[in-house]
């Protein structure tokens, strides 16, 4: 059986909740399109943002997501770079504090057929535009999926996250896109663990039985608590019985 | 050595978690008070004269006895709820009364005394119809129920069926009426709606149908709200539509006789449905000929039928409740009437407070009773009895009389009075009010905790020093003011001598401690709070926690009956001399409009302040920490369109929020699409959508979506750990708990999942999967942790699961938390345990500081609640102990989570039905006030980590000061020796 500390068992369950998450590193400055290869079953759906001054949203294509359906489920991203008018623009909104929105449309992955992948509607995310910036657009996308496949979710984060107000000044770090993609699908909550339970405690209890301390006899055991005993008896015998009966009058 | 350090541990677990009451604690700090709910039926004993009893069945499904001159429970019985246990029949005969349950399901028959059952039978399925006793010889010995399609006889005595019948034609004709009036026969009433009436007469003795007539009635359609049987088997009924009375012999007649009101001189209120209240004293006998007609809302007549023919007694307009009651052999009707509304019969002061606050003055209103002889329908003499009407109560809805007969044989009589508020009234002559119960209090919906406020001399220190007040003033009237509060204060002191002086020469037990509302005050811990109660019936009440008294109590009326109700404190009393403010938004769930109810929390009165009106559906509504110049929060509504308005909504409330737009973030929930939505506010008011998640309604549905409680403290950030380093936890205020299960209930396949969604970012912080699981879910969210129970499928068993969110070993932003700023996603620790018991409810224990630790309280179906440790729910359990894992003091893991009588902090005052435990902090960081409510509500204090912050009951004072003296003393002595001997030393 594994000895597991509990500091370890902490870093298992994260471990184990990695597992779950496929990093794809994507593959950047590619066109859109370039590489849609369909040999592994994947597919592709867009990758939308919008940062607007007066944050009123107006998506526009970002980037392409390559999901492969399956059991599991993976995704690559092949994104555009900022053309100089997204890279000021995006300076502009990330001075008013606006924000720097994603949008990917619903899908269902457990399925072949491409009619059924697609669903209405679109899920949202956002992130401070000056986040983008200042982190040099290098971003964390994940996909949440549910138990089915559904896509029920997408958050963005950047790394780092907070805005400090430091100035940009290389326009070239506001060109390519530095994303880290993942599908996060549900981990399996633990139920009781009866199983080890049973298992540590008939341990135990064998441990027990070959212990020979235990099969000592009940004198050899006890032996110190019956001298005890005997030698109180004797004490108590020999002194003259206490008055007593008084003091727990009080 | 191990096993035995195991065994230490376990030891002092036990030792330091065993924290039940001793005996004489019961009732000091905690009390209970026992509800029925709503009644449905009410009959008073009157097998013996001297009987004290009344016997109750409810809406809540609760068959009890009350004590009529206290008003105190003798016994209840607290069946299943919903249709199940519904109580569809009472029948009160001497000591028996016989009660028919869940649709007919069973027929029971209790002893009235002790509240004993006498016997209980399962009854054949058919949907309960109706049920009346059968008698013979004028004795009373069997009860006949009837059914859709069938009737029963069953012997009275031992509840055995004499015979069954089934109904003849009952496709057709729908059975709706049973009597018998005691000649051996026993009459089935149907009627086939807008044709005819059917009645079947079966002999008592053995089921046989004697007789089967049908007579035609094309104007009827349903027999008991428009018939009844008066005098010799006189079936008697009333026709809205053509405004007549309509009579039928049952013995002789296949004909119906009309006879037109008109011929009485009688008319119909417009729109109003006529009915006809008959009684029958004696079951072996037939009803009396005597029967109140009802033609209004406040008109009733006194009728009689004779030889066919109908007579008035008498007219009582206006009128507004008529009942009959019956003593020996004396039969009373007693009418209840609106007294004059005349303003002269009211107190001057009360006029005069009328006419000062003339916006929304109530005038008290009054009603007056009187007895008549139901033979003749004179009025008897000295039976008047005044009913003074709650100006913050409920109209008159019920009347149950209990007449007597006195030493003089005239009929005194005591009434029961129900209002719409479901309160109980009983009230003896001439009109002393005996006891009142608020049944309302049985379905409390929500309920908050308000601190007291400071008292007139405490109140008037804080005014002296208020802020404003040393601006305004200068030095003079400052010290001026200062020698006024004094002499106040010396004031207060002297009266206070004056009562102990007083109360001294008094016996001990006529000292009364009365709470009233004028001498409330916050206490020194302050654990004695008010509480804020909403009943589903739309009455409010203020509970003194202390005593349980109710300090006040307001009935809105016109309350859609499925509204749901927030209640939110938007000032507290700590803003002197600010009255606090507590509002409560009533939304109606259909169709989502909502209105306001702004109280002052303390004396229950409506604020002055108008509540805006709100003519959108609300969709959301929310509590924000600014405050406006008054100090009240400001409250944020958002209606169907996404537009937000304030209330308050003054110049500096807007002004605040147009500078705080960009950081005000919410979320909605719409469980039907599955989507949880998040907007951010703009500066003018409108909203933006900024996230979305829409999880498919196909797989799950959402289910419970719970934050936390905004005034909880967490006291440390992170844990120690067994190597002296620090893991830090993940303390998100935005954080949600999203509870879902699958919409597949097949035990494979069915699933519970959680999600931990950011409500500002909509960012999924962690999404897992309880498979082989379902609801219900009860969920507790609080600090870094999330504890929920379901029950597996698959082991058919109650499972906890318990949640922790830790940063890890070092913080990313230690300064201020911020969801916008968190890109690392917290390391998740999850374990979960058996519990052997269902459960009804679930709450966190919550302190001032958050440096004691937590309980979990769960309410048990059994009406135990259970403190339990928080220390058990701990996903950082080992399974194998190692040093570390001791020297953090954490339990070896067991999946069996022991449930010990012990920690049920409600010892044998078990809280029936309870549906929700409400926690509050107390100015003691070591005590909690916990309120749990269902059918009773119950308060106590609990102290999580022991009463740490305070010293025993037992401290001995006495030993600890005369120690400290006399070693003050024995340290000057020794001094002095000390000095002594070294001049003595110098000398020589």
């Amino acid at each position: 059986m594994a000895h597991l500390s509990p500091f370890q068992l902490s870093i298992f369950s994260t471990v184990s909740f990695l597992l779950c998450t496929n990093f794809v590193c994507c593959n950047n400055g590619r066109r859109v399109g370039d590489a849609l290869d369909t040999e592994f079953g994947g597919f592709s759906v867009p990758l939308e943002h919008s940062f607007e001054v007066d944050d009123v949203a107006k998506f526009r294509v970002r980037g392409a997501l390559v999901l492969k359906a399956g059991r599991e489920p993976s995704v690559s991203l092949s994104q555009n770079q900022l053309s100089e008018e997204d890279r000021t623009k995006l300076k502009e909104v990330a001075a008013v504090d606006g924000l720097y929105r994603i949008r990917v449309p619903r899908v269902f992955l457990q399925t072949d057929r491409q009619t059924e992948r697609q669903m209405e509607g679109h899920l949202t995310a956002f992130v401070r535009a000056c986040a983008m910036v200042e982190s040099h657009l290098s971003d964390v996308i994940s996909l949440h999926t549910d138990v089915s496949g559904y896509l029920i979710g997408v958050s963005i984060v950047t790394i780092p996250g907070a805005c400090r107000g430091t100035e940009v000044e290389d326009e070239v770090d506001l060109e390519v896109f530095n994303s880290t993609l993942s599908i996060v699908a549900p981990v399996n909550a633990p139920g009781p663990e009866t199983a080890l339970f049973l298992e540590r405690m008939e341990q135990e209890m064998e441990k027990k039985g070959k212990n020979p301390q235990e099969q000592k006899s009940f004198f050899a055991k006890y032996w110190y608590l019956i001298l005890g005993g005997a030698i109180f008896l004797m004490a108590t015998s020999s002194a003259q019985p206490p008055a007593g009966g008084d003091r727990e009058q009080s | 050595m191990a096993k035995l350090i195991l065994l230490c541990i376990k030891f002092v677990l036990l030792c330091s978690i065993a924290d039940a009451v001793f005996e004489d604690q019961v009732g000091k700090f905690d009390w209970r008070q026992q509800y029925v709910g709503k009644v449905r039926f009410a009959h008073f004993d009157m097998h013996v004269q001297s009987s004290k009893k009344v016997i109750l069945a409810t809406e809540k499904n609760v068959f009890a006895s009350l004590n009529s001159r206290t008003g105190d429970l003798y016994w209840r019985h607290v069946d299943k709820t919903g249709p199940e246990g519904n109580i569809d029949a009472l029948l009160l005969h001497g000591q028996d009364a016989v009660l028919v349950a869940g649709n007919g399901r069973v027929l029971r028959s209790w002893e009235v005394n002790i509240g004993g059952l006498n016997w209980e039978i399962v009854l054949d399925s058919g949907s309960f119809q109706s049920a009346c006793f059968v008698g013979q010889q004028d004795s009373v010995k069997y009860v006949a129920v009837l059914k859709k399609t069938a009737i029963s006889l069953h012997y009275l005595s031992n509840g055995h069926q004499k015979w069954l019948e089934n109904l003849p034609e009952s496709e057709t004709v729908q059975y709706q009426a049973v009597y018998s009036g005691g000649n051996g026969e026993v009459y089935t009433l149907g009627v086939v709606p807008h044709s005819h009436i059917a009645v079947v007469v079966y002999s008592v003795e053995d089921g046989e149908i004697t007789k089967q007539i049908s007579v035609e009635a094309p104007w009827l359609s349903n027999i008991p709200t428009s018939c009844a049987v008066v005098g010799q088997g006189m079936l008697t009924c009333v026709d809205p539509a053509t405004v007549s009375l309509y009579t039928l012999d049952l013995e002789e007649q296949s004909q119906m006789t009309q006879i037109p009101l008109q011929s009485l001189g009688l008319e119909v209120s417009p729109g109003f449905q006529p009915v006809l209240v008959s009684t029958q004293p004696n079951p072996a006998r037939p009803p009396l000929s005597e029967f109140f007609l009802q033609l209004g809302p406040d008109h009733h007549l006194l009728l009689q039928l004779n030889n066919g023919q109908i007579v008035t007694l008498r007219d009582f307009k206006p009128a507004l409740l008529v009942s009959f009651a019956t003593t020996g052999e004396k039969t009373v009707a007693a009418v209840m009437a609106p007294k004059n509304k005349t303003v002269k019969n009211y107190p001057l002061s009360l006029f005069v407070f009328c006419l000062s606050t003339i916006v929304d003055c109530f005038l008290p209103q009054a009603c007056s009773l009187n007895l008549f002889s139901a033979e003749s329908g004179r009025r008897l003499l000295d039976t008047t009895l005044i009913f003074n009407m709650d100006p913050n109560g409920g109209k008159p809805e019920k009347l149950y009389v209990q007449a007597f007969l006195k030493k003089d044989d005239s009929v005194g009589y005591r009434v029961m009075v129900q209002t719409e508020d479901h309160t109980l009234t009983f009230i003896q002559q001439p009109g002393r009010v005996m006891w009142t119960r608020e049944e309302a209090l049985s379905d409390v919906v929500t309920m908050e905790m308000v601190d007291l406020p400071l008292t007139g001399t405490q109140a008037e220190l804080e005014g002296e020093f208020g802020k404003k007040a040393a601006i305004q003033d200068g030095l003079l009237s400052m010290v001026l003011k200062r020698l006024s509060s004094q002499l106040i204060l010396l004031q207060a002191w002297m009266a206070h001598l004056w009562k102990l002086f007083y109360d001294a020469r008094k016996p001990r037990s006529q000292v009364k401690n009365d709470v009233t509302i004028e001498n409330l005050s916050r206490d020194e811990f302050n654990l004695q709070k008010m509480m804020v109660m909403v009943t589903a019936s739309g009455k409010l009440f203020g509970i003194d926690s202390k005593t349980g008294t109710i300090l006040w109590r307001h009935y809105l009326d016109n309350i859609p009956s499925n509204a749901a109700f927030k209640l939110m404190v938007q000032r507290t009393t700590a803003h002197f001399p600010h009255p606090p403010q507590c509002t409560l938004l009533i939304k109606d769930k259909d169709t989502g409009l909502a209105t306001l109810h702004v109280f002052n929390p303390i004396f229950g009165r409506k604020s002055h302040i108008t509540p805006p009106a709100l003519p959108q559906p609300i969709l959301q509504s929310l509590m924000l920490p600014l405050i406006d110049q008054d100090y009240a929060k400001v409250l944020l509504l958002v209606d169907d369109q996404y537009k937000v308005s304030a209330f308050p909504s003054t110049k500096n409330v807007l002004q605040q929020l147009q500078e705080m737009a960009g950081s005000i973030f919410f979320y909605l929930v719409d469980s039907n699409q599955g989507r949880l939505s998040g907007y951010r506010l703009r500066t003018d008011l409108s909203t933006e959508l900024i996230w979305e998640v829409i999880i498919p309604t196909e797989v799950q549905r959402i289910v419970t979506v719970k934050g936390k409680r905004p005034n909880e403290h967490v006291h440390s950030q992170g844990r120690v750990m067994g190597d002296r380093s620090v893991l830090y936890k993940y303390l998100n205020p935005n954080l949600l708990a999203v509870v879902t299960e699958s919409t597949d209930l097949h035990q494979e396949r069915s699933f519970v999942g959680i999600l931990l969604i950011d409500g500002v970012t909509g960012r999924i912080i962690h999404e897992a999967v309880q498979r082989k699981a379902r609801g219900p879910v009860h969920l507790v969210h609080s600090e870094n942790w999330v504890v929920y129970e379901y029950w597996s499928t698959k082991s058919r068993r109650n499972e906890f699961s318990v949640l922790e969110l830790y940063e890890g070993m070092e913080l990313y932003n230690s300064t201020v938390f911020s969801s916008l700023d968190r890109p690392h996603p917290p390391q998740v620790l999850q374990q979960s345990y058996i519990f052997p018991s269902s459960i009804s409810t679930l709450e966190a224990t919550l302190t001032e500081k958050g440096i004691t630790s937590r309980h979990l309280l769960v309410g048990l179906p059994s009406g135990a609640i259970l403190s339990l440790p928080k220390m058990f729910l701990d996903p950082r359990r080992p399974e194998i102990v190692s040093e570390q894992s001791r020297e953090e003091n954490l339990i070896p893991y067991a999946p069996e989570m022991p449930i010990r009588t012990e920690w049920f902090i409600n010892y044998n005052q078990t809280v029936s039905r309870v549906r929700g435990i409400y926690t509050a902090p107390s100015g003691l960081e070591s005590t909690c006030l916990v309120v749990a409510y269902g059918l009773d509500i119950y308060q106590t204090r609990v102290y999580p980590s022991k009463q740490f912050d305070v010293l025993k009951d037992d401290y001995d004072y006495m030993l600890i000061s005369s120690v400290l003296f006399a070693l003050f003393f024995a340290t000057m002595i020794s001094k002095r020796l000390a000095e002594v001997k070294l001049l003595n030393r110098a000398w020589r």
